[in-house]
């Protein structure tokens, strides 16, 4: 049977339809939910496998990003989301998906969840910019969701992605734990500042996982690349047919059905 | 008793607004301050207790890593500061922090606790209260919208007032009668100072209309002259801005010249409707045009397209961010609104502003042209990014003439299955008994009059009331609601509120079943004291108004509950023939629907055409033309526009296969937009749609015929340059005018309908849907004398393509050394309106040279170049292509070269046309029409110039590695040798902010 991977919409969330095809292409069965079909119970979190909290700008980012809606999840859905990463199962979230896990405290999730400690602040820049950055993978990342990846291209598009850890003990715990899944890096894989690394980034983070390499989120977006066709210079490199965010997926799906 | 809830960034934490802030206290306003900082303030008017306050500043307001919060406590007390501003919003205005923040409460708390947000901001440096206050007034705050406090730290007492700005109507709803039979001056009175914009002949008319129907109005027991919520329906119905009066009036058209005076019934009708009737015959694309909010064309078997452009012109001069904001969030409710509604795809949006760098005294009310650049760039950024659609492509036009109202063209494009619940998606069909919901937003008083408003020119005093705000967020929230509701077949019929609110929405539906019944009582407010007649026509945004059958009804208010979206039954359609509105039970407004739709006299109006001459101008080659080069690189309407488009989302939905930005190192200036939306990849075809616009004013000083020509030509070739399908390109023209009421204007109106007649017709492009937007004049005072400043005549074209394989897209950066690179097209010696006609003026003159020599668009070699052109890019021919706009030849070549980190030797000679030139600078700058560069390998030289074979075509030169831009000119000498590098930097430095 198909892996099931819901995909949260709803309240500003934008990027669904382009996540919910990627988890297809990957070989999952993708549905989009609405938030408040969870908060009312219509649609169970238990019969999916996969939970994708995608882009946008839920509730406009007003109060900071993804903070509302990370509190009617706390409010609702918190007893849900542990039985859910309980059971083993895997969370997804990038760039407005994220702000709203890491505030909501799913990641990093060093001593409990549900604790915030991290938080992602406004670009160094001050604005809100669209441009694609390369990311290498941490040697000693556990995230499940990028492994076997050398080194990823993707667009960014927040004004608020500045990874901030909460003191330097939270940065130092994740590093040992192997929960930086991805830094910024330049087009030779080497770190660098502006506008490689594209908000200032402590360390040059784009992205981490929880303690069990099951939760991932991240600033740039996967759903963005699933063709040659949606990298800015398609018309101009040799590039291969599948894009390289569908790895992200395709690794949980190959997960899901190997351990779940 | 009320609160504050303070949070600020903690002292180690960058505080990001803050630094923008003061980089732009010096660069704007030239005023140095050593240092901001902001300070959110949350002021809650509601009675809570400590405990509450502390869980609402821990857990909602402030971000526990790098925010701290006080509560009742300025946290100004312990900030080092010499002044302090706040800004907060005036009452009414749309607050969408505060309006999170309560909804946020509610599932913290479990209250309804009203809450409104302002930001304080604490500026170090040696200020003087002059200053101070300028950096108030011209920077943080617009005081339209907001208002500000401002504190010195010497002489403050440690408190910062609560302000609680909730609207407080001290007015008991009434319904006003309105007596029509005094003279024409007291007729003219009324509608004046009701701003009702209806001139003698349209009070004639209703007055007429009263008299007429008094024995009905007697036995239904109304009073025998219009109640204020019937003129005023009227009035927004029959506005300049819902009728286009002009386009659809009687025209005299005279050219004493030619001799000739001609009648056109409608240049709406006899051109822009006619193309299309005309090319509809042998187009079996084009689904509902003309018929609706949008224009409807078909993408595939499956799948419908509908695109609309509109202005929102007069609210973004007023308050730029809000003006602008609203005008993005306002276009995506017409394709919303269209048939039976549709997902929206992208947004493509135009400006145009005086320049930036502005430096002569304003006009009394005029805020300065960086300004509204900013503050629209900031509305458009918030209303594209923050509801999820792409802004794909667009332009930004510069001229001094935009300084009295700048154009902020909108348009928005969607994507619906062609049927839905096995009925054909396109149609509204409504039956009598369908209910009448609105849904969304609710209702205050903003933005009433906006369509009458806009249908005049502005002044210093034009109202505020006209200004209304969007909220992205809580038309997101609908908009994903409404779709649920589509395809589970919850509606029958779906309109838009916009301009007249729903005077003029339930007035259009109500058209559409032969009648309607309204009961004003049920509409929900933001607050009481409101007049019929004000709810009937608020702007109030986020609106639409859908016909559901009741036996539907439970179940769309329940998945709008489900979806805190708010839905209120207002009345129902009814096949009375009457828009029948109610208040409490009591009748206020009764009118026929056809006099409400279409009881308006006809326009007359007459137009003389005068050929505008100016002289040809007469100065010397430059001596340098690589740095004549640069400087044309460097022109506001030729340079990178990167700042603006990087803050842009423009590929969320992950369709946008041609992104604005191209090349080596994704910062050329793409043509086109290609998209693909996620309906295709679904079902694994590669079809996809194409956007592209074409504008330039200048022409139209000398002739707007050639300006609509030109413009509708950019736009195909525009289209073409990416991949477009010549046969399958649908456009909008969007007309912006001012000074409408004088009849050389007017003669201009006519010449370009007649342009866009004809070349549409010839390239077989016909229109889907348009607008128009007559009055952009401004009227004020500068140094005690009245100026009045007229935006020139502009016409925007968009252009709507398919294209059947999207990776056969083309960009315009070259790809490879040693490729061919050929010029398409007749170049000719017509530098009329030119850019570097403009350059060279404004160097030599102290203003800009215009010519006389407007280019021509030869629309059947056009048409032929395009089609073989395409099939070159279908057979895979092209490597890359340029469309050659405003700067010719040379800025389209260097910038397809430094877009492609490759130099390029070319030869002039080798031009079509080349002989015809004595002078290298005109052949280089000449903005002749329907030319394009192409890149070619050089294998597949012969396959291509057999495609070409009955075109214009030249081989210029080739690509080189060296990154050396070279061209040889007419006497075979090297005129220009420059590094890409070094033209790149020109092309991106004005707007490098």
């Amino acid at each position: 049977m198909k892996p099931r991977a819901l995909v949260l919409t709803g309240y500003g969330l934008n990027t669904d339809y382009e996540l919910a095809h990627g988890w297809e292409l990957a070989g999952a069965q993708a549905e989009r939910v609405h938030l408040s079909d969870l908060i009312l119970q219509r649609v169970s979190l238990k019969d999916f496998q996969i939970a994708a909290v995608p882009g946008g700008f839920a509730y406009a980012d007003d109060l900071g990003a993804g903070k509302v809606m990370a509190e009617r999840m706390r409010a609702h859905l918190m007893g849900d989301l542990l039985r859910f990463i309980d059971d083993g199962k895997l969370i997804f979230a990038a760039c407005n998906g994220f702000q709203v896990i890491v505030k909501l405290g799913l990641l990093p999730g060093i001593s409990e969840y549900g604790v915030q400690e991290a938080t992602l602040a406004c670009n160094d820049s001050g604005r809100f910019e669209d441009r694609w950055v390369y990311m290498k993978p941490e040697a000693n990342s556990n995230c499940i969701f990028t492994r076997g990846i050398e080194s990823l291209y993707l667009p960014v598009r927040h004004g608020e992605g500045k990874f901030v850890p909460k003191d330097e003990g939270v940065l130092k715990q994740m590093e040992a734990n192997g929960q930086i899944a991805l830094r910024y890096v330049d087009e030779y894989g080497c770190p660098a500042g502006y506008p490689w690394n594209p908000n200032g980034s402590i360390e040059s983070i784009a992205g981490i996982s929880d303690p069990t390499g099951r939760i991932f989120g991240l600033m740039p977006h996967p759903e963005a690349y699933l063709y040659r066709y949606n990298h800015p210079r398609w018309t101009r490199e040799e590039l291969p047919e599948e894009g390289q965010g569908l790895q992200v997926f395709k690794n949980a799906v190959e997960y899901v059905k190997r351990e779940l | 008793m009320a609160h504050r809830i303070e949070v600020a960034f903690k002292p180690e934490h960058t505080d990001t607004l803050g630094r923008s802030i003061m980089a732009r206290t010096l660069s704007d306003l030239g005023i140095h301050v050593l240092e901001v900082r902001t300070v959110e303030v949350y002021t809650l008017a509601e009675n809570l207790a400590p405990q509450e306050l502390e869980l609402l500043g821990s857990e909602l307001f402030s971000d526990p890593v790098i925010q701290r919060y006080s509560v009742d406590v300025p946290l100004a007390h312990d900030l080092a500061w010499d002044w302090l501003i706040e800004v907060g919003y005036k009452p009414g205005v749309t607050d969408s922090i505060g309006q999170t923040a309560e909804c946020a409460i509610k599932e913290l708390l479990h209250k309804d606790v009203s809450t409104f947000s302002s930001r304080q901001y604490l500026i170090q440096g040696k200020l003087n209260a002059a200053q101070a206050h300028q950096i108030a007034a011209d920077l943080l705050a617009n005081d339209l919208i907001e208002r500000y406090s401002i504190y010195e730290r010497a002489p403050w007492d440690g408190v910062i007032p609560l302000v609680i700005p909730a609207v407080h109507l001290d007015h008991t709803p009434s319904v006003e009668v309105i007596p029509l039979d005094g003279s024409d001056e007291e007729l003219m009175k009324i509608s004046r100072e009701r701003l009702l914009a209806l001139n003698l002949e349209e009070m004639h008319a209703i007055r007429e209309h009263y008299r007429a129907h008094r024995g009905e109005r007697e036995r239904l027991r109304l009073p025998p002259h219009p109640t204020d919520a019937e003129l005023e329906s009227l009035a927004q119905n029959w506005s300049e801005h819902c009728k286009h009066k002009i386009f659809k009036g009687r025209i005299e058209y005279c050219d004493p010249a030619m001799g000739r005076t001609e009648i056109i019934d409608s240049v709406f009708k006899t051109f822009i409707q006619g193309a299309t009737r005309e090319i509809a015959k042998e187009k079996d694309w084009l689904v509902s045009v003309f018929e609706d909010n949008a224009g409807v064309i078909r993408l595939d078997e499956e799948y419908n397209l509908v695109f609309k452009v509109e202005t929102h012109n007069s609210p973004s001069a007023l308050d730029p961010y809000g003006g602008a904001l609203t005008g993005i969030v306002g276009v995506n409710r017409d394709p919303m609104g269209t048939g039976m509604g549709c997902r929206l795809l992208f947004n493509t949006d135009i400006f145009c502003f005086a320049d930036p760098q502005y430096s002569k005294p304003l006009p009394k009310g005029l805020k300065h042209p960086k300004r509204v650049l900013e503050g629209v760039r900031r509305g458009v950024e918030h209303g594209g990014n923050k509801t999820g659609i792409p802004t794909v492509n667009g332009t930004i036009r510069f001229d001094e003439r935009f300084l009295g109202k700048p154009l902020v063209y909108c348009g928005t494009g969607g994507i619906m299955p062609a049927r839905l619940n096995s009925q054909p998606s396109h149609q509204k069909i409504i039956e009598a008994g369908d209910l009448i919901v609105m849904v969304g937003g609710r209702i205050g008083a903003d933005g009433i009059h906006g369509a009458t408003f806009s249908s005049e020119a502005l002044t210093e005093k034009s109202p505020t009331s006209a200004v209304q705000i969007g909220n992205p967020f809580v038309q997101k929230v609908m908009a994903d609601m409404l779709l649920e509701a589509r395809d589970l077949g919850l509606y029958k019929a779906i309109h838009d509120n916009g301009a007249g609110g729903i005077s003029c929405s339930v007035g259009e539906l109500a058209g559409r079943v032969g009648g309607v019944e309204l009961h004003l009582e049920k509409a929900p407010l933001k607050y009481s004291g409101l007049d019929p007649w004000e709810i009937l026509l608020s702007e109030s945004q986020e609106r639409m108004t859908v016909a559901v059958s009741p036996d539907r009804i439970d179940e769309f208010l329940e998945l709008a509950k489900r979806r805190d979206v708010e839905a209120s039954v207002l009345g129902r359609f009814t096949k009375t023939g009457r828009f029948h509105v109610f208040c409490e039970g009591q009748t206020v407004a009764h009118l026929d629907i056809h006099f409400l739709l279409d009881g308006h006299p006809q326009k007359k109006v007459k137009a003389i055409w005068k050929q505008p001459r100016f002289e040809e101008p007469t100065f010397p080659q430059p001596k340098d033309l690589g740095e004549t080069l640069h400087k044309m690189l460097g022109r506001l309407n030729v340079c990178s526009k990167e700042y603006v488009i990087r803050q842009y989302d423009h590929e969320v939905q992950g369709s946008a296969v041609i992104k604005p930005l191209v090349g080596a190192r994704d910062d050329g200036p793409g043509d086109a937009a290609v998209l693909w939306p996620v309906e295709m990849m679904r079902k694994g075809s590669t079809r996809g749609l194409v956007v592209a616009n074409g504008i330039n004013p200048n022409y139209g000083d000398i002739d707007t015929y050639h300006m609509a020509a030109l413009a509708l030509d950019e736009a195909i070739r525009n289209a073409v340059a990416v991949g477009a399908d010549p046969e399958r390109i649908a456009v909008l023209d969007n007309f912006c005018w001012s000074s409408s009421d004088d009849e050389f204007r007017l003669a201009q109106l006519v010449r370009a309908c007649k342009a866009l007649y004809e070349y549409a017709v010839a390239f077989s492009t016909p229109f889907i849907s348009g607008k128009d937007s007559m009055y952009n004049d401004f009227a004020g005072e500068l140094n005690g004398n009245r100026v009045k400043i007229s935006v020139p005549p502009t016409i925007l074209i968009s252009a709507l393509g398919i294209i059947d394989d999207i990776g056969k897209a083309i960009t315009m950066d070259v790809k490879e050394a040693g490729n061919l690179i050929y010029l398409l097209g007749e170049t000719r010696e017509e530098l009329g309106g030119s850019e570097y006609f403009s350059l060279m003026g404004e160097a030599l003159h102290g203003e800009r040279f215009i010519g006389d020599g407007v280019p021509q668009v030869d629309a059947p070699k056009a048409k032929k170049l395009y089609l073989a052109l395409h099939e070159a890019m279908t057979e895979g021919l092209i490597r890359s292509c340029h469309d050659c706009s405003e700067g010719g030849l040379a800025v389209a070549a260097s910038e397809m070269a430094f877009a492609g980190g490759l130099g390029m030797e070319l030869d002039l000679r080798q031009v079509a046309g080349a002989t015809q030139f004595h002078r290298d600078d005109f052949l280089l700058y000449s903005e002749s029409p329907s030319r394009l560069l192409v890149e070619v390998r050089p294998q597949n030289q012969k396959r291509f110039e057999a495609l070409m074979k009955d075109c214009a075509v030249s081989v210029l030169g080739k690509t080189v590695e060296t990154g050396e831009f070279c061209l040889l000119g007419s006497q075979g000498r090297r005129i220009i040798a420059e590094n890409i590098e070094e033209l790149k930097a020109s092309w991106k430095r004005p707007l490098a902010w």
